[in-house]
């Protein structure tokens, strides 16, 4: 299967007009939805996708012999297929489902992570990891007595790569490394990083959870060895993630949970493990979920990432010029390389303060430390801020989100 | 701003944010207490200095929105002078203002003085433990617990 590739224009309200969330209104506002980078909203194709699964397709998958079993079953695959395609892997063998970003870590630290990583042994992660990444690996450290190495952040919220190759050194088991900062918005290149750190030998796991709606993911050019995202951020449901694993380390990897589906053949002696990737996948998983995420990745292809990557380009250069004029606002994360977030404090007005009232202009962001602790405490913020983009935002949106953050400093004033 | 803002962040709201009362370090406090919101990442440290059961003195020092701000600036003004009951008959009325659905008559909220100001607190569910923060630090403080006070 191919991707189609889109002929059409890319017109901002041909898109709006496929998210029915959008077309209301809040406290008496039309809806301005810049919480993207938390979850994004669902396309009608997507919504359809849950309900006709479940009313024509619905049964367990891998195991029924019936009809509905036969197309849940091709229903399921597909959209791994379809996964495959979008991330560009070799094959579905690589391809695994989870319930989200975060579970594809812990499936890899729990189980590559623990044969592979022994006392003494190094983490290597970032300053700017979402606790999802950084959590699973202190947990492993903790049981192996292992050490967690960062490298860290500068002023501009830019990775510090300097000093990359000191902190590759000979017990450095594992890089952990986020694509794209879900609070500076900072697009790593992780490219370079995997390189250095295959110089060494050493594997690298790429947090794509913020990445993946943004931009195109090429997990073969990239030569990462695992990835991981979210479905609910791609536009797709919540429940559903992947791991993506280079096939020869997920071979090695003892499973991780065990029970039905993931096994060939079981006795009280002995079980046989299932192929991959099934053998990641234990018990009946969320099949409407990845069905869901097919219907995603299926408009994202018909819409373009780069197109969508272009023209949310154009929003973050306009936003960037009209929220350096608001009085007051410092912006975290200044990065020339960097896509789709803006994290900011609006001088002698608290975040929390800010949040609730642009959401009675009906302008929907996050406020808060975003899950990553460790960020707040190096730009020493309490917290922020953050407007987060998607394909379906406008100019005009963003012009609303500079007048009432103006207004919002006067008032506090 | 719209209204129902004008309900929220009322005009001695905004005043206290810009200049709490009894704002910094009480080297003489006889209690001490600290509260965090762990949701927001505020947190708050009160002293208080009680003689023969009055609260002579309280001061706090910390970091939070303009409702817990606020909230801890008039939260001070007042207990202070109050005797320790007096206090936790404060604590539980503004408890009501905040969080029941009781209805509070004109008579009951001029009785409050400036404390009545929170009363559009209560239809912003996510606010409410902003508006409290202040006067859980204050239980903590009075009833003598180790444990930091949360609004959880
Ligand atoms: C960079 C990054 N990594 C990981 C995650 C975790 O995603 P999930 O909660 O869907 O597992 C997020 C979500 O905010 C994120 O932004």
């Amino acid at each position: 299967m191919t991707a189609t590739t889109p002929t059409t224009e890319y017109s901002v309200e041909k898109i709006r007009s496929d998210f029915p969330i959008l077309q209301q209104t809040v406290h008496g506002k039309p809806l301005i939805y810049l919480d993207n980078a938390n979850t994004t909203q669902k396309p009608a194709a997507v919504l359809e996708s849950l309900a006709n699964f479940y009313s024509t397709s619905n049964s367990n998958i891998h195991r029924a012999s019936h009809m509905l079993g036969e197309r849940a079953t091709q229903a399921y695959e597909g959209a791994r297929e379809k996964v495959r395609e979008f991330i560009h892997a070799a094959s579905t063998q690589e391809v695994v489902f989870v319930r989200n970003a975060t579970e594809g870590v812990n499936l890899v630290a729990q189980t590559w992570g623990r044969t592979h990583i022994g006392k003494g042994d190094e983490i290597l992660v970032s300053a700017m990891e979402h606790h999802a990444n950084i959590v699973p690996w202190q947990m492993l450290c903790q049981e192996k007595e292992a050490i967690l190495r960062v490298i860290p952040v500068d002023d501009q919220g830019e990775l510090v790569l300097d000093a990359l190759d000191e902190l590759l050194t000979p017990r450095t088991r594992l890089v952990g490394i986020v694509h794209m900062s879900n609070v500076l918005g900072t697009v790593n290149p992780v490219q370079h990083i995997i390189q250095r750190a295959h110089a060494y030998s050493i594997p690298v796991l790429v947090d794509a959870a913020q990445s993946a709606y943004h931009m195109p993911i090429d997990v073969q050019q990239m030569d990462c060895d695992f990835l991981v995202f979210s479905g609910h951020k791609l536009y797709g449901p919540t429940g559903i993630g992947v791991l993506y694993g280079k096939k020869a380390l997920l071979q090695d990897m003892p499973p991780w949970q065990g029970g039905g589906d993931m096994i060939l053949s079981v006795s009280f002696e002995k079980t046989v493990y299932n192929d991959l990737p099934y053998r990641f996948e234990a018990g009946t998983p969320h099949i409407a979920g990845a069905v869901g995420l097919g219907a995603a990745i299926d408009w994202l292809q018909k819409t373009g990432m780069s197109r969508i990557a272009d023209y949310e380009r154009t929003l973050m250069q306009y936003g960037t010029k009209l929220l350096a004029q608001v009085d007051g606002l410092r912006m975290i994360g200044v990065s020339p390389s960097k896509a789709s977030v803006f994290s900011f404090t609006l001088e002698g007005v608290h975040p929390h303060d800010v949040g609730t009232m642009l959401d009675y202009e009906g302008i929907a962001i996050r406020t808060g430390q975003h899950c990553a602790h460790p960020l707040m405490q190096r730009f020493q913020v309490p917290a922020t801020v953050r407007a987060s983009l998607a394909c379906y935002n406008t100019h005009q949106e963003l012009d609303a989100l500079a007048e009432s953050l103006k207004s919002i400093r006067t008032m506090f004033a | 701003m719209n209204d129902e803002l004008r309900e929220l962040y009322q005009e001695v709201i905004l005043d206290h944010n810009r200049r709490p009362s009894n704002f910094g370090p009480l080297p003489q406090a006889t209690e001490r207490a600290v509260g965090r919101n762990p949701l927001c990442g505020d947190h708050l440290s009160l002293a208080l200095r009680i003689n023969n059961e009055v609260i002579e003195e309280v001061r706090f020092e910390g970091q939070g929105c303009a409702i817990s701000k606020a909230s801890a600036s008039l939260m001070t003004e007042a207990v202070q002078g109050k005797t320790v009951a007096e206090a936790n008959c404060l604590f539980e009325q503004f408890h009501a203002l905040v969080t029941s659905q009781q209805e509070f008559s004109e008579d009951e909220l001029s009785q409050m003085g400036k404390l009545a100001a929170f009363a559009g607190v209560r239809d912003y569910p996510a606010r409410v433990k902003c508006a409290s923060l202040a006067w859980h630090t204050l239980q903590q403080a009075l009833h003598h617990s180790s444990e930091p006070a949360t609004t959880e």
